[in-house]
């Protein structure tokens, strides 16, 4: 036990290295808010843009959603990071990530706004169109308001797993939590970094799980 | 256009890495094989213990679950991976990436699960029992054919989630089609691995996805 705690709980390495931590954490609340704003914006703007309906347009939305929801998102990373500068696209391991992560939740959220959307009944856009309602009207005003809660559960709980891929960009050496810990445990090597990073995981993202948990009752589908 | 292909589609290296990726891509199968079951077994544990009349048991599974997953994998794996051996349980990477996975994965599925057997309403349960079926027959003859038909789409869609996350193995160096395609990288000086691995993902996972996508869109226009 004596032993446990000083490897696992060794308080002069957790104090050594906490700053460091709370560093990562602000890093790490910096990246998963920028992924949440551009990923659910953008895909809210392809969802959109589908319900146009053009032709072409829709089938490169198809494709480029299928490839972003089939891609393990470290993959996407990876490429973005070490594959791109090979042709002379480089971007910084922090746009990487977060770029990564955005198109990854695009991708997600425009196939729950469209589903959202093609739900919305037929008579509704009729009905608002026949009351003199331009298409954008109907869509702003009439459509889109309903669609968006039904996805709201659904939405919620795809972006709480996004947004916790943001520990993915201890991989490029993006410095947020993972990294940090990481980072702190193979200079004093124990263990103790590790554990405080895991604590301030727990600290960020359970009200998240509980705040999803939350919306889904608020929020359920009544079968 | 010449440097691209160059440097994303070079056969010359392609064929050089090809016997490094297909062991790879044998081991994310591997990994597949035996994380998906593990899981699954575990999340039907904890749904069942969830579901269970004794207070105590149902408290414990609650925090399990959201302790879980409030975890990004990565940092679990982390834990498990570079914690575990300072109290002398050495895993290996193989071990560590199944436990970590397992732990991770079993509060996923038990959530569906659990989700799949309150959809079942409890007069079903009552009437099989009173009928003479015991709470074990009840439970395999009743409620799970039924729960499982409604949460086809979330296991499918977890699933996909989780053979995607087998990527994360390779930043404990399991030598799994990531890390495969990242060491041949290394070798060839060039990005052709990393984009036919992600090749070899799109390939194995689109059907999913696709498939995915219908049950989406039936669950929500339903809703």
């Amino acid at each position: 036990m004596e032993r446990f705690a000083e490897t696992f709980l060794n308080w002069n390495v957790m104090a050594q290295y906490a700053p460091k931590i709370l560093e990562g954490a602000w890093v790490t609340i910096q990246i998963a808010v920028a992924v949440v704003l551009a990923g659910i914006a953008s895909g809210l703007a392809l969802a959109v843009l589908r319900a146009f309906r053009f032709r072409l347009a829709n089938l490169a939305i198809v494709v480029v959603v299928d490839v972003l929801r089939a891609l393990p998102p470290l993959v996407i990373i990876i490429l973005f990071y070490f594959a791109l500068p090979t042709v002379g696209i480089q971007m910084s391991a922090w746009v990487a990530t977060w770029l990564a992560l955005s198109l990854v939740l695009m991708a997600f959220s425009e196939e729950i706004f469209w589903a959202g959307i093609v739900a919305v009944p037929k008579g509704q856009w009729e009905a608002a169109r026949s009351t003199g309602l331009s298409f954008l009207q109907t869509l702003r005003d009439v459509v889109l308001p309903q669609a968006v809660r039904l996805t709201i559960p659904p939405l919620t709980n795809r972006t709480i797993a996004i947004t916790k891929n943001t520990a993915l960009g201890a991989v490029v050496a993006v410095g947020e939590i993972l990294y940090q810990a990481q980072s702190a445990y193979s200079f004093s090597y124990n263990p103790s970094p590790l554990l405080l990073g895991a604590v301030a995981y727990l600290i960020l993202f359970i009200p998240v799980v509980y705040f999803g948990r939350w919306v889904e009752t608020r929020f359920a589908w009544k079968r | 256009m010449e440097a691209l292909i160059q440097s994303f589609f070079n056969f010359g290296i392609l064929a050089q890495a090809w016997p490094i990726l297909l062991s790879g891509f044998w081991m994310t199968l591997l990994l597949t094989v035996v994380v998906v079951p593990l899981g699954l077994a575990g999340g039907l544990a904890v749904a069942l213990a969830s579901t269970s009349r004794n207070f105590f048991l149902r408290t414990l599974v609650v925090l399990y679950v959201d302790f879980f997953r409030a975890f990004p994998p990565l940092v679990l794996l982390m834990l498990v991976a570079y914690g575990l051996p300072f109290l002398d349980i050495r895993l290996g990477a193989f071990g560590s990436v199944a436990l970590a996975f397992l732990l991770n994965t079993s509060s996923y599925y038990g959530e569906i699960f659990r989700a799949g057997i309150e959809s079942i309403p409890r007069g079903q349960t009552e009437a099989a029992r009173s009928t003479g079926l015991s709470a074990l027959q009840t439970l395999g003859y009743v409620v799970v054919p039924q729960a499982a038909r409604n949460v086809t789409p979330d296991l499918i869609s977890n699933t996909l989630e989780v053979i995607k996350l087998t990527s994360i193995a390779s930043v404990v160096a399991l030598p799994e089609l990531l890390h495969a395609a990242r060491e041949a990288q290394s070798l060839t000086y060039n990005a052709t691995p990393i984009i036919a691995a992600g090749i070899i993902y799109l390939v194995c996972l689109w059907p999913l996805v696709r498939l995915l996508s219908r049950f989406e869109h039936r669950q929500i226009a339903l809703h």
